[in-house]
C-alpha cells in the first residue's frame, strides 16, 4: 500500500512537471482564448495541416527579414496605421470565415504593441475564423530556438 | 523493490525530466559567456549624420543595445542607461544604440526627447545576423576592451544586472 502511494505521488509530480514546460494561454487578454493558439501547438498544426491558413505577420520589417514562418506574409507593425490600412486590403476579397493567423514575436506578449490593434482590425470586420500566435517571449525564443521551420528574407 | 528506492529513482527521474525542459527552455540563451567571441564591427551613420564603427571604441567596456521605440521594454530601459553612461563613461565605458526601427524618423525624436547621451544609429537585418540574429527586444551585449563579446542579455533585463556585468568589465574581471 505504502509502495503504492509513493509511485501515484511520483506520477503525479512527473505530470506536474511535464504540464509546467506547456505554456498555457492567458485567460484575461483583451483576445479571447478561443482565438489564441501557442507557437507549439501552431507548429503542430502546420505539419498536419491539408490546407494552410493565410499567416500574416504584424511585426517589424527587420525582424521579419531575418526569420519568418514559411509563406506568411509581411503586413508591417501591427500599432502603423499603415499596416491596418494593408491588413484590410488583404483581407477585402476573402470570405468572413476565411482561417487567418496573424502573429508578431517582436517582444513578450504583454508587451507587444502589434498583436492587439491588428486582432481588433480583423474582428471589427467580421472575421470570426482569426487567431493570433501567442508568443511569450518573442518569436527567436518561442520559434526559431525550438526549430521550427523559418524562411528568410522579403 | 523497497518504497526507499522507488522513491530515490523517481526524484532522479524527475531530475532528468526537469534538467531535459530547462535544457529546452534555454536553447537560445546566449552560450557567448563561456567563450568570449570578437564582436563583429560594423560601420553605420547615426542619426546625428556622423560615422559610427564599433572599432573606433575598441579599449572601452562597450554596451551594445539593440532597441526600438515601439519596444516598451526598451523604452523603460533607456532612461537607466542616460544614468550610467554619465556616471561611468569617465572610466572607459561607451554605450551604443542600435534601433531597430524600420525608418530613422521615430528614433530623432525619441532621441532628442530622452535626451540620449550615447550614439545611436538604425541597424537593419545584416548587421543584426552578424550578431547572431536579434528576433525580439531588447538585446543587449558587453563588449569588454578587447572587443569580444562577454555577455549576452536577451529580453528584459534588470539594468542594474547589466550594471555589475559592465563594472566587473571596468574593473578588469
Amino acid at each position: 500500500m505504502k509502495k503504492r502511494t509513493v509511485s501515484y505521488l511520483l506520477a503525479i509530480l512527473a505530470l506536474a512537471t511535464l504540464a509546467s514546460a506547456q505554456v498555457a494561454l492567458p485567460t484575461n487578454d483583451p483576445i479571447p482564448q478561443s482565438h489564441l493558439i501557442t507557437a507549439d501547438d501552431f507548429a503542430k498544426e502546420l505539419q498536419t495541416a491539408t490546407k494552410k491558413p493565410l499567416i500574416l505577420n504584424i511585426g517589424p520589417r527587420s525582424l521579419f527579414s531575418q526569420a519568418h514562418i514559411p509563406g506568411s506574409e509581411y503586413m508591417g507593425a501591427g500599432s502603423s496605421d499603415a499596416a491596418k490600412q494593408k491588413l484590410k486590403d488583404r483581407v477585402k476579397p476573402l470570405p468572413k470565415n476565411s482561417e487567418i493567423v496573424l502573429y508578431c514575436g517582436c517582444c513578450p506578449w504583454g508587451h507587444c504593441p502589434n498583436v492587439h490593434p491588428a486582432y481588433q482590425v480583423l474582428h471589427s470586420l467580421g472575421y470570426t475564423n482569426v487567431k493570433v500566435i501567442y508568443i511569450t517571449s518573442d518569436f527567436g525564443t518561442d520559434w526559431v530556438s525550438k526549430g521550427y521551420l523559418v524562411a528568410r528574407g522579403e | 523493490m523497497s518504497s526507499k528506492r522507488v522513491l530515490i529513482y523517481g526524484i532522479v527521474a524527475l531530475c532528468l525530466i526537469g534538467l531535459y525542459f530547462a535544457s529546452r527552455r534555454t536553447a537560445q540563451a546566449p552560450k557567448l559567456a563561456a567563450s568570449a567571441n570578437a564582436a563583429p564591427n560594423f560601420t553605420l551613420t547615426d542619426i546625428d549624420g556622423k560615422k559610427l564603427s564599433l572599432s573606433d571604441y575598441k579599449g572601452k567596456v562597450i554596451l551594445l543595445d539593440f532597441w526600438a521605440t515601439w519596444c516598451t521594454p526598451c523604452r523603460a530601459e533607456i532612461p537607466q542607461f542616460v544614468e550610467m553612461q554619465q556616471k561611468l563613461g569617465p572610466q572607459g565605458f561607451q554605450i551604443i544604440g542600435i534601433s531597430m526601427d524600420d525608418d530613422a524618423g521615430p528614433v530623432k525624436k525619441f532621441y532628442q526627447e530622452f535626451k540620449m547621451n550615447y550614439p545611436v544609429a538604425v541597424g537593419d537585418d545584416k548587421l543584426a545576423q552578424s550578431f547572431g540574429g536579434v528576433l525580439g527586444l531588447p538585446v543587449n551585449f558587453v563588449i569588454d576592451r578587447d572587443g569580444r563579446i562577454v555577455k549576452k542579455f536577451l529580453g528584459a533585463t534588470e539594468v542594474s544586472v547589466i550594471e555589475k556585468e559592465v563594472t566587473g568589465q571596468l574593473a578588469g574581471h
